[in-house]
């Protein structure tokens, strides 16, 4: 024991390049992330309260924050649904191409958002494959809040199933041995035993789909029809405002939706540390 | 080693008599599995399918000429540029962040690893935005760029840049975890026997995280040549000048040359597709890579 502190201790000089990749670190960070954001901050100071006020509250801004915010929530929570349904079938269950939908699940990730935005939108145009029967049933996706909807549960997906999948990966099989030999049943144990276990990964990967989908620009813009006060997402504001040359108004809107992420990802760290170290104290 | 063997041998018995009671009844699981394989074909699957039918509907002629196309190309060209200039600025990042956090301990380590996430909480939007406010016309060193006839915004550079800041975390990201997991041990090894930081980076650390690099470049790599939001911030929308492949298609659909557009689309749907195969691939090699580490653990502490 002594000789292994005596290791860690010294870890510091016997592996090279502390200093060198502590700078390098540190400054790359600075230059490319840190610096060019607190640009965002330090230009929101500059603006009076009564102007910061003024460029948040006006109504067509709270209707782009209402619409961003309930489609996102709605996108997340269909994610939360059938994210560990198809991270369970994939883990636990052998069906002809499972191994292609799994991969399936990562394609939002390497799909550049803007073409996932025209497909979709083609999709469910009302000639399109899908559009065409949904409008025989008097349903209308394209350039209407649902179409929003659509194309967040596209982009949040993965992210539910890919944080799930591990953690039923990892369950321990003999736990439900041991329910299954104390007389439970199949749904008592799933009820009581495993889904309190992968409670958290849902929780997480529902705020990381709901923190995604709330910045997202790409694959929502051709689908949303863009209507001011109804179809109009926030990232776009912000893109109309600095078009117009209005930076108080960008500025003042993306402080809040930056915010607004910051504290969502805080909360998830917290979650997530709270787990490790309950999994550390069992 | 021989109650190795036994318990082997039991959990095997155990497997076929348990199973039915292990699992659940077959109708839940024929109801679980058709509602996962319709969700993702229905949310996936069909849209990707969509791409190549529409990319190739008026055939493999139009396809190379919508390609072609002089704007077009040059697109293609510019997409090219940025990731050749992104991708091996945030790989050579992410090696050095890695070594820096799974090598050393050091105070305020897991704020630094939260920094580094930092990019993927900041909308693609925002992240185009703070670009313009430093170095648009009205911005920081605007002025200053202006004087001396240097265009960063509604340029190369501000794209560039912009795809740097979105892309930042993928190579990192894929190696923290990896690096860590393996330990300083064999590095250490290497030192006590002679060898210098940069041979101990190359034929120790590089072969052991080769594969979770391999899929870092390449993810960061889809990432960057299909950035849109940024990218559509800072460009200007000039045709031929600076639009990327993810510009131009959305321009050609908004013109109503759907083919053209999915022609375009295809380009970067098909390097997707690719990354996903790699991915999978580069999994299993990863899982090797950390097994094969853990063994030797294993056979330390025996």
């Amino acid at each position: 024991m002594p000789f292994r502190k005596f290791f860690s201790k010294n870890n510091k000089r016997v592996m090279p390049g502390f200093g060198l990749s502590l700078g390098f670190t540190m400054f790359y960070l600075s230059l490319i992330v840190l610096i060019p954001l607190s640009t965002l901050f330090i230009k929101s100071f500059s603006l009076t309260r009564e102007q910061f006020y003024a460029s948040v509250t006006s109504p067509r801004v709270l209707a782009s924050f209402y619409l961003t915010f309930s489609a996102s929530f709605i996108a997340a929570i269909v994610n939360l649904i059938f994210g560990p349904i198809i991270a369970w079938s994939i883990v636990r269950y052998n069906f002809p191409g499972k191994k292609f939908i799994d991969a399936l699940v990562d394609l939002p990730f390497a799909l550049p958002t803007a073409i996932a935005g025209i497909t979709l939108t083609t999709l469910y145009s009302t000639n399109g494959w899908f559009g065409k029967y949904l409008e025989l049933l008097g349903i209308k996706v394209a350039y209407t809040p649902l179409g929003i909807i659509i194309a967040l549960i596209f982009i949040g997906l993965p992210f539910v199933v890919r944080t799930v999948q591990p953690i039923i990966e990892e369950l321990d099989i003999d736990v439900e041995e041991a329910s299954l030999s104390l007389g439970a049943n199949r749904w008592y144990t799933i009820t009581r035993i495993i889904f309190p276990v992968i409670r958290p990964a849902i929780i997480t990967g529902f705020a990381l789909a709901f923190a995604r989908a709330l910045g997202e620009y790409g694959s929502v813009v051709f689908i949303a029809g863009n209507m001011p006060m109804k179809t109009e997402i926030t990232t776009l504001l912000i893109i109309t405002r600095l078009e117009q040359y209005d930076y108080t108004g960008a500025v003042a809107i993306a402080v809040v939706m930056l915010v607004v992420s910051f504290i969502l990802l805080f909360s998830i760290n917290v979650l997530q540390s709270r787990v490790n170290r309950k999994d550390r104290a069992a | 080693m021989k109650k190795k063997f036994n318990s082997f041998f039991k959990s095997k018995e155990t497997d076929n008599k348990k199973i039915s009671k292990l699992s659940e009844p077959l109708i839940v699981r024929m109801i679980i599995i058709t509602t996962s394989v319709f969700f993702i074909l229905i949310f996936i699957f069909v849209p990707l399918l969509l791409v190549f039918v529409k990319a190739f509907a008026k055939g493999w002629e139009a396809y190379i000429n919508s390609i072609t196309e002089p704007e077009t190309f040059s697109a293609i060209k510019l997409t090219l540029l940025t990731a050749v200039i992104a991708v091996p600025c945030n790989m050579i990042f992410g090696i050095i962040a890695s070594w820096l956090i799974a090598k050393f301990n050091f105070h305020g380590k897991s704020l630094l690893t939260s920094l580094i996430d930092l990019p993927f909480a900041v909308s693609p939007v925002i992240s185009g935005l703070v670009f313009v406010l430093l170095f648009g016309r009205n911005g920081w060193f605007g002025g200053w760029l202006f004087n001396n006839d240097i265009k960063i915004i509604f340029a190369v550079p501000g794209i560039v840049l912009a795809t740097i800041f979105v892309t930042f975390p993928f190579v990192a990201r894929e190696l923290i975890p990896i690096m860590q997991s393996n330990g300083n041990e064999e590095e250490q090894a290497a030192i006590v026997l002679g060898a210098g930081p940069l041979k101990i980076f190359f034929s120790i650390t590089l072969p052991n995280i080769k594969w979770a690099l391999i899929y870092g470049v390449i993810i960061c790599n889809a990432r960057a040549m299909g950035e849109f939001g940024a990218v559509s911030v800072v460009s200007g929308h000039i045709r031929g000048e600076t639009n990327t492949i993810p510009l131009q298609a959305e321009i050609l659909y908004n013109e109503y040359q759907m083919n053209a557009a999915f022609a375009v689309a295809s380009l970067l749907t098909f390097l997707a597709v690719i990354t996903l195969a790699i991915k999978k691939f580069a999994e299993i090699k990863i899982r090797s890579e950390i097994k094969q580490s853990s063994i030797i653990t294993i056979g330390e502490n025996i």
